[in-house]
């Protein structure tokens, strides 16, 4: 394993390659690509946290951890809560900054918040050729010239290796209560979310479980100032009324467990079988998971996000059709990944675009991904 | 500023490439004689004018494609416009352009508020896709200043923000899913109604390239619940350095306000003698909006009140109501208009790390002195989106130059604190060549490198972004 300890370093290293490359921050987010394994786990260190400015700057192999435990003495977080894969995966090693922002990686919060992408505000990298770039900055609004960090964020490595980002941070909350309903069906639930999420009340989480323990389980989440949160609970529930009964859970450490679990997909920890995600229109999520005929399925992001668990090697996509949407494999075996390919094969204009893109950053096509 | 000298060649073809167009879109769909084409030669940066060879106006994404198409084959460079409210010159005309206009293209093709989007057609204005989904108790949010008029399209193309970023994000944080043209026809979709992308993050790259990688047609837009109520509070101090602690105490005790205003002296007077709004005369006035229900907005307001009231204030203001509300906000968004009234002026967009306010309000001060010319600052302060003013005399010789000169050292000065040239104007062709202080030539390269890739004649949006000497190899 290359592990450059520098971004000069990693430059180097890239430029000195004469074959694949199996880029990876932690490694925890898997599949791995064939090729020489090279790390940027050996660039650490928040370099900035400037916390009225609400912005934290990091070496890409900061450990996700560390970060989020500097932000907690600030009273701050990374809003988006990024999923940790490895009790999904049955991974180890340590997830690193630089990992989730080149997967993207988000959690439940995503649906009011925002992507991992979209707390960005700037990054450093190198790409296939060896060559350092910039781009964005460290300050929260930036139109200055293309918007590469959004390009690169999300590319899993395909167009060059994250060695630093700026994210936006944001403030932690004071109080948080999930509201809960149970029995609802696929469809009724989804509906359900989408109009808890329609309302002003700021829902910061909306999952649905039709496998619980106890019978279908519909969650959602409201955090801030405890007065606000009681208040928001509380003209939820009549908003919500025509959509069933829902109970208040508030104890901080149940409520706080209770969406670590949906973030990391738990109702999925110990299955066998493939696990793919999808990301859908909410109000087609249900029809969508009917089409999988899956054997679990569960869903986040208000019904915009739908795990499923399905046979090893079943071909989701050709279940599936057409529709407003794409499917990423999360977990199968690699013959399975290479026969279904990883994500969502694109329509031919949209190919030859990222397949450019590639060419350009990558000419020698040593950043397998 | 510089622009590449027309191409002789296309200038002699002119009438070809007009019959040709006019052939897919129709005569009406063709303006080409040069007392029409005026209208077009210049956006809101009106020190720059050039008319075009010719302006088309589709109707559909169709059409677009067919004209793109002809001038991709015609070698003829276009410029896409939305409402051409671009501040940066990012719609200004080259002679031997033709200027592409979607203000035919305004429908709203679809509302879901389940899903929470609507798509539109993006010769729509900002304000007008709010007021489709307004009786919904939905809005878009995203507020330049322009909403009124600005174009959906332009948005896109320039990343455009507001008032309310702080909360709710800009253009790239709202955007789903676009149609867009190639520069040879092509035709693509990228995302949709739901979230994120499947592969590279396409959209996120076109959004904010200034209309230099493709034409967007249409595009899928995320709505959200209006908020219960707003209310702001003005805040009157006596230091810039005092009010700067208090935005900076504000953030750190966890309150998110959705919009930190911030005007100093000479842009209260302005504003005050125009608007009588009752602004206290003072060094630096804060107006803070909070959002949420009745008594949300009472205990976000208690603690910024509490804060405010730890820096020495000279004013405090509390709205308690809408009108009060109303007046409170009165000066400030009359700000621009204002300004105009006393003098010319030139509006610079730079961002710093709101840290650094009070350094770089002090080093803009030296500045003014040392060019002799006076400034108005009028900003989001919670953003560090600085908008200084600068005042100058349009009648009086070399005082442009002497402006444009202080302009760019105050967006040096920017750049050095750790801030950027333009938070949400744009670059266009105004900070085109300030591009070095900000970039080094390898993130210049990569840049470019996706403009290869989506347009490869470089055809799209002339002489924009990047400093001519960097493109040059390049440009056709």
């Amino acid at each position: 394993m290359i592990r450059p300890g520098s971004e000069a370093e990693l430059a180097q290293a890239i430029r000195d390659a004469d074959g694949p490359l199996s880029l990876r921050g932690g490694g925890t987010r898997g599949p791995l690509p064939e090729g020489t394994a090279i790390t940027t786990a050996g660039l650490t260190g928040i370099t900035l946290h400037d916390p009225a400015a609400l912005t934290l700057v990091a070496r890409a192999g900061t450990p996700v951890e560390e970060i989020e435990a500097a932000l907690a003495e600030t009273n701050q977080r990374l809003a988006f809560e990024p999923m940790d894969h490895r009790a999904l995966l049955g991974s180890t090693g340590t997830p690193t900054i630089g990992g989730v922002v080149a997967a993207n990686v988000s959690g439940p919060r995503r649906v009011l918040v925002g992507a991992a992408r979209d707390h960005l505000l700037g990054l450093r990298f190198v790409d296939g050729e060896g060559t350092i770039v910039k781009n964005g900055g460290r300050v929260m609004k930036n139109v200055t010239g293309y918007d590469l960090a959004r390009l690169v964020a999300g590319s899993r490595g395909a167009l060059g290796a994250i060695t630093e980002v700026a994210l936006k941070v944001l403030p932690g909350t004071e109080s948080c209560a999930s509201l809960v309903a149970r029995g609802l069906d696929d469809a009724a639930a989804v509906r359900a979310m989408s109009a808890a999420l329609g309302t002003p009340f700021e829902v910061t989480g909306a999952a649905h479980d039709p496998h619980a323990a106890d019978g279908p389980r519909t969650v959602l989440r409201i955090e801030g100032f405890a007065a606000s949160v009681a208040y928001r609970a509380k003209a939820l529930i009549e908003a919500l009324a025509p959509h069933g009964a829902w109970e208040i859970e508030d104890d901080r450490e149940t409520v706080r467990a209770a969406w670590r679990g949906i973030r990391d997909v738990a109702a999925f920890h110990g299955t066998t079988g493939d696990v793919w995600r999808v990301s859908a229109r909410p109000s087609e999520a249900a029809e969508i998971a009917a089409r999988a005929d899956a054997d679990q399925v569960f869903y986040d992001w208000g019904g915009g996000l739908v795990w499923l668990r399905l046979p090893e090697g079943t071909d989701l996509r050709a279940r599936l059709g057409r529709y407003d949407g794409h499917a990423t494999l999360v977990r199968a075996a690699p013959e399975t990944h290479a026969r279904l390919h990883t994500l969502q094969p694109e329509p031919p204009a949209l190919q030859a675009l990222t397949r450019g893109l590639r060419d350009k950053f990558d000419p020698r096509g040593i950043l397998a991904a | 500023m510089q622009m590449p000298s027309p191409d002789a060649r296309i200038m002699a073809r002119k009438a070809q490439v007009v019959a040709r167009l006019a052939q897919v879109l129709g005569d009406r769909g063709v303006i080409h004689d040069p007392a029409e084409t005026r209208a077009y030669e210049c956006d809101a940066l009106t020190a720059y004018r050039c008319p075009p060879l010719c302006v088309v106006l589709p109707a559909t994404t169709e059409e677009v494609s067919a004209a793109l198409k002809v001038c991709h084959e015609e070698g003829v460079p276009v410029v896409p416009r939305g409402s051409g409210t671009s501040l940066a010159g990012g719609a200004l005309p080259t002679a031997d352009s033709v200027i592409l206009g979607v203000s035919r293209m305004n429908r709203v093709l679809e509302t879901d508020t389940a899903d929470r989007i609507i798509r539109v057609q993006t010769g729509r204005t900002n304000l007008s896709v709010t007021g489709a989904v307004e009786e919904l108790g939905f809005f878009y949010a995203p507020d330049p200043s322009s909403q009124l008029a600005c174009a959906i399209a332009g948005n896109i193309a320039m990343n455009s923000g507001g008032a309310h970023c702080l909360k709710y994000g800009v253009t790239t944080n709202n955007l789903l899913g676009v149609t867009m043209v190639q520069m040879d026809g092509t035709v693509v979709e990228i995302g949709g109604a739901h979230m994120d992308a499947g592969g590279l993050d396409l959209l996120g790259v076109i959004c904010g390239s200034e209309g230099q990688l493709g034409v967007v047609t249409e595009a899928t837009l995320r709505i959200l619940p209006k908020p219960e109520g707003a209310l702001p509070v003005m805040l009157g101090y006596d230091s810039a350095e005092a009010a700067g602690a208090c935005v900076a105490d504000i953030i750190e005790a966890g309150v998110l306000p959705v919009a930190i205003e911030y005007m100093d002296r000479p842009c209260i007077r302005a504003c005050e003698a125009f608007a009588h709004a009752g602004y206290p005369d003072c060094e630096a006035l804060l107006i803070v909006e909070v959002e949420g229900s009745a008594d949300e907005i009472n205990h976000q307001l208690e603690t910024i009140l509490k804060i405010a009231r730890d820096h020495d204030p000279v004013e405090i203001r509390a709205a308690q109501d809408s009108d009060e509300a109303a007046r409170i906000w009165l000066g400030r968004k009359s700000a621009f208009g204002a300004m105009g009234q006393i003098n010319d002026y030139m509006c610079l967009d730079g961002t710093i790390p709101v840290s650094a306010l009070p350094e770089v309000l002090r080093r803009i001060g030296e500045l003014s002195d040392e060019y002799g010319l006076g400034v108005a600052n009028v900003f989001h302060a919670g953003d560090g989106n600085m908008h200084p003013l600068i005042l100058f005399d349009a009648n009086k010789e070399g005082d442009l130059e002497k402006c444009e000169a202080m302009g760019a050292d105050v967006l040096k000065l920017c750049v050095e604190v750790g801030g950027c040239l333009t938070g949400e104007h744009g670059v266009g062709v105004e900070k085109r060549d300030l591009m070095t202080v900000q970039f080094a030539p390898e993130d210049l390269e990569a840049q470019m490198k996706v403009k290869d890739v989506f347009d490869p004649k470089w055809l799209l949006n002339p002489a924009k972004v990047f400093p001519l000497s960097v493109s040059e190899g390049r440009r056709a």
